[in-house]
């Protein structure tokens, strides 16, 4: 049995698009996503710049495609209208009889709302209904409900490389032959809880984020939701989809070292990154583009750099971080960036970190910092590193048949 | 390839942890959840300097981890994933508290734990430990994820000892809050008159269990997990019989060749009766039992029927105590763990000696 | 000033946590981070939190925290001097 992973759909929305067309579009005008906070309400913090998905509540209901219904959470609606995108893209109601699953990531479930009515639950029963719409599994059933999608469902949680572990595992399903295809990606509104915990944490940039700058001050969060499509080469064979590239490779490997920071020289991360390589079967030079978790925070961008000289050695690929765009999603940050990976390779294009200016003194290398075209993209190494340590890297290819 | 359960711990409603006995002393309570018996001192178990900022739930997540290293004999494992439906409600519900205030003074600590994956990761911290590392969080799937998730990495071969668990907790805040979505009893209840109550509402518990699921038999093996399946939303009882067929099949088993089938019945009827109904079309006349009137309800609770299922294949005897019928079979080679969640989140664990 | 320090050493066991150690096991001029007393960087934010929902005093460059939280002393001299009366 073939164990080739192809990847045949795409579906997202962030602070830089409602979908896909919209999100290339931004990507190539360089636009960003950052601003001061709109949708999330009265804030304390909003001296912070955010990307926030620019649509409310009620309006991400008629992206949707469905009414106003009481129970829904913003998690819930950005996972509905990003996995339908790659649903359908991938044509998977027109292709029944197949086993299908859906791997779906988050971290703060249905807190947007739960956070809302909290003193509700608290005093009184006006909001009950979204109770049980705050964990983590309630967006990935409604979402496994919405699209009809029940093989097999699950949820992820590994903080900011949840989407990416979403995604390999879905890939490990397929390979093992239990599933035939996936829905693999995650889903995170911003909320105040998360807000006000990365600000307890002082790693929040007032200005736009420096990922590997010398003079970097933080993170600016995003929010949104972005799903890919894995077929087994059999199942592409059937629904003859065209492959938009192929999923080679992927490493899980945790830092072990302090709940919200790396080593010095990230060790979870060069080990996530080398063993991403080995199941690929290629050599460092193979690699032409590092889409790099890049958070512009002191610890991430020095434990990260110094893991990408270990593994490549003097020839080190280009690497940038694209969280200038679409501001650091979390759980969707894994999945966000595979599908701007995938762009790259299907454009033969580089994005650039937007605000870079000084090279950091620990570093042997800059990051991108123009807009590169009909640049000779074959292979993509994404990677995405957690509190906790948690640290996954994918490796996509382009396709070759 | 066959997944052995080399070491387990388990801190749960019942005298589980730092005892060799099998539910030899059986805890009743009167209570509205039922509440972990923690360890009398977390200190042999976690440095004081580090536990000082560790809440309850991973206290017992750390020590129940290190217990079935302990058990066995494993230092390292070679990959730690977690199951945990609802991570730490302690520390989430710190940071609710005081988010309506137009003054909150967020402190970083249960912020960082409160995300679910802090369990797994800080067991990885302890140990320095840098392989795989990863957390399901899905209801009543989620520690039969972390399983799916186990059993893939030993027929991949990239792993041979995994250390696999399943914690939530209970707290009374959430407990109340709970109540009003219509999950529990409205009052304090006896957990062992469980099988005499006729009303809906489940009776709340919690647990903290892991397991060193290996590729390897050795002296201090329980048992071997033949399948775990998750069944979403079967649209009539005919379909889960049906998946029932086809994973004993998958093991070239009939319904006849199971000597036992723990089914998940938490005293809430609207719930119990799918479980009567599915013993009585697949298992009638084999020895049936029930676990949650001993942990309570939870979203990993299936962990604790895991526990029950591999002291039952090592020790050959099926406490008095979670019997359903008087049926005996001897010997008992082989349990199924059957277990769901209002209809919507069904698992199967198949367990074999 | 010794007043504010053993106020200190008992708000500081408390907001930290150090649950087997009393304020007199505490010498206010040791170093409160690396040895002795093992304090790490979320300890330092929860001091800045201490700091500022007990003393109204905002810390906004967690990296300022290394002198200030350098020892119990050094804490009570930052407070004497920035506290808004």
């Amino acid at each position: 049995m073939s164990r080739r992973i192809f990847v045949t759909g795409l579906g997202i929305i962030t602070g830089i698009g409602k979908n896909f067309p919209a999100t290339k579009d931004s990507l190539f005008q360089l636009r960003t996503g950052l601003g001061p906070i709109r949708f999330l309400g009265a804030n304390l913090h909003d001296e912070f710049l955010v990307s926030e998905v620019k649509y409310s509540h009620e309006e991400l209901f008629g992206l949707a495609g469905i009414q106003e219904t009481e129970g829904y959470s913003r998690n819930a609606l950005l996972g509905l209208i990003a996995a339908k995108e790659a649903y359908s893209h991938a044509r998977i109601g027109d292709l029944p009889g197949y086993r299908t699953g859906l791997l779906s990531a988050t971290t703060v479930g249905g807190m947007d709302r739960c956070e809302l009515y909290y003193q509700d639950f608290l005093n009184n029963d006006t909001r009950n209904i979204y109770i049980d719409a705050y964990d983590c599994a309630d967006s990935t059933e409604k979402i496994a409900d919405f699209l009809g999608i029940s093989d097999y469902i699950t949820t992820i949680s590994t903080a900011c490389s949840s989407s990416a572990n979403a995604i390999q595992f879905g890939a490990r399903l397929i390979r093992n032959g239990m599933l035939d295809r996936v829905v693999a990606g995650g889903t995170e509104s911003l909320t105040k809880f998360h807000l006000n915990g990365f600000n307890a944490l002082k790693i929040l940039d007032k200005e736009p984020c420096k990922p590997f700058d010398e003079n970097r001050n933080g993170i600016n969060l995003g929010e949104g939701a972005a799903y890919l499509v894995l077929e087994s080469e059999e199942m592409a064979g059937h629904s003859g989809n065209p492959v938009l590239c192929e999923l080679i490779g992927w490493g899980n490997s945790c830092e072990a070292f302090h709940q919200t920071a790396s080593s010095p020289d990230g060790i979870g991360a060069y080990l996530a990154m080398k063993k991403a390589l080995e199941m690929s079967a290629l050599d460092t030079e193979d690699i032409q583009y590092i889409n790099a978790h890049g958070t512009g925070t002191d610890n991430n961008d020095i434990a990260e750099g110094r893991a990408i000289e270990k593994l490549f050695g003097a020839e080190i690929p280009k690497v940038s971080s694209t969280k200038q765009f679409t501001g650091h999603t979390t759980s969707a940050a894994g999945a966000t960036e595979a599908i701007i990976s995938i762009l790259c390779l299907r454009e033969q294009v580089i994005w650039p970190n937007l605000n870079f200016r000084e090279q950091m003194k620990e570093l042997s290398f800059s990051p991108v910092t123009e807009l590169l075209r009909n640049v000779d993209v074959r292979n993509v190494m994404t990677n995405s590193f957690g509190f906790g340590g948690n640290d996954t890297s994918l490796v996509f290819s382009k396709f070759i048949k | 390839m066959p997944a052995f359960i080399n070491g387990i711990g388990l801190i749960s409603p019942q005298r589980t942890a730092e005892t060799p006995d099998f539910l030899t002393e059986i805890e009743g309570y009167f209570s509205d959840y039922l509440k972990c018996i923690e360890p009398s001192s977390y200190k042999p178990y976690i440095d004081p300097i580090l536990s000082r900022r560790m809440s309850r739930i991973i206290k017992m997540g750390i020590t129940s981890a290190k217990m079935s290293l302990a058990d066995a004999g494993v230092s390292i494992p070679d990959a730690i994933i977690t199951g945990t439906g609802l991570g730490s409600v302690e520390d989430t519900e710190k940071i609710l508290g005081t988010i309506h205030l137009d003054q909150p003074f967020l402190n970083p600590t249960p912020f960082i734990q409160s995300t679910y994956n802090t369990i797994s990761s800080q067991i990885a911290i302890l140990l320095k430990c840098h392989q795989y590392n990863s957390t399901y969080v899905h209801r009543t799937f989620s520690f039969e994820s972390s399983l799916q998730d186990a059993l893939l990495q030993i027929d991949e071969g990239t792993a041979s000892d995994i250390l696999v668990g399943g914690i939530d907790e209970m707290t009374m805040n959430h407990l109340q809050i709970t109540r009003r979505a219509g999950h529990w009893k409205p009052e304090p209840v006896n957990n062992l008159e469980m099988l005499a109550w006729d009303s809906p509402g489940a009776l709340a518990g919690e647990g903290s269990a892991f397991f060193v699921v290996s590729s390897r038999k050795t002296d201090r093996s329980y048992a071997r997990i033949l399948e775990v399946r998750t069944i979403y939303k079967p649209a009539d009882p005919g379909v889960l019989n049906k998946r029932l067929i086809d994973l004993l099949s998958a093991q070239s088993m009939t319904p006849a060749d199971i000597d036992l089938v723990i089914l998940g019945m938490n005293g809430d009827n609207r719930n119990d009766i799918r479980y009567f109904q599915f013993a009585e079309e697949n298992f009638p006349g084999i020895p049936q039992a029930y676990y949650k009137h001993l942990c309570g309800e939870y979203h990993t609770s299936s962990a604790f029927a895991l526990w029950l299922a591999a002291n039952i294949i090592k020790k050959q005897l099926i406490p008095p105590i979670i019997r359903l019928n008087s049926t005996e079979r001897k010997p008992i080679r082989n349990i199924l763990v059957y277990n769901q969640y209002y209809n919507a989140d069904h698992s199967f664990i198949l367990v074999a000696g | 000033m010794e007043e504010l320090i053993n106020k200190l050493k008992k708000e500081v066991i408390q907001q930290l946590n150090l649950e087997d150690i009393s304020a007199e096991d505490i010498d206010a001029d040791a170093p409160l981070f690396g040895e002795g007393l093992g304090l790490d960087s979320i300890d330092a934010l929860e001091l800045i939190v201490l700091l500022e929902k007990n003393y109204g005093i905002k810390i906004e460059d967690p990296k300022d925290g290394k002198k200030i939280f350098f020892s119990i002393r050094t804490m009570a001299e930052y407070i004497t001097e920035h506290q808004k009366h």
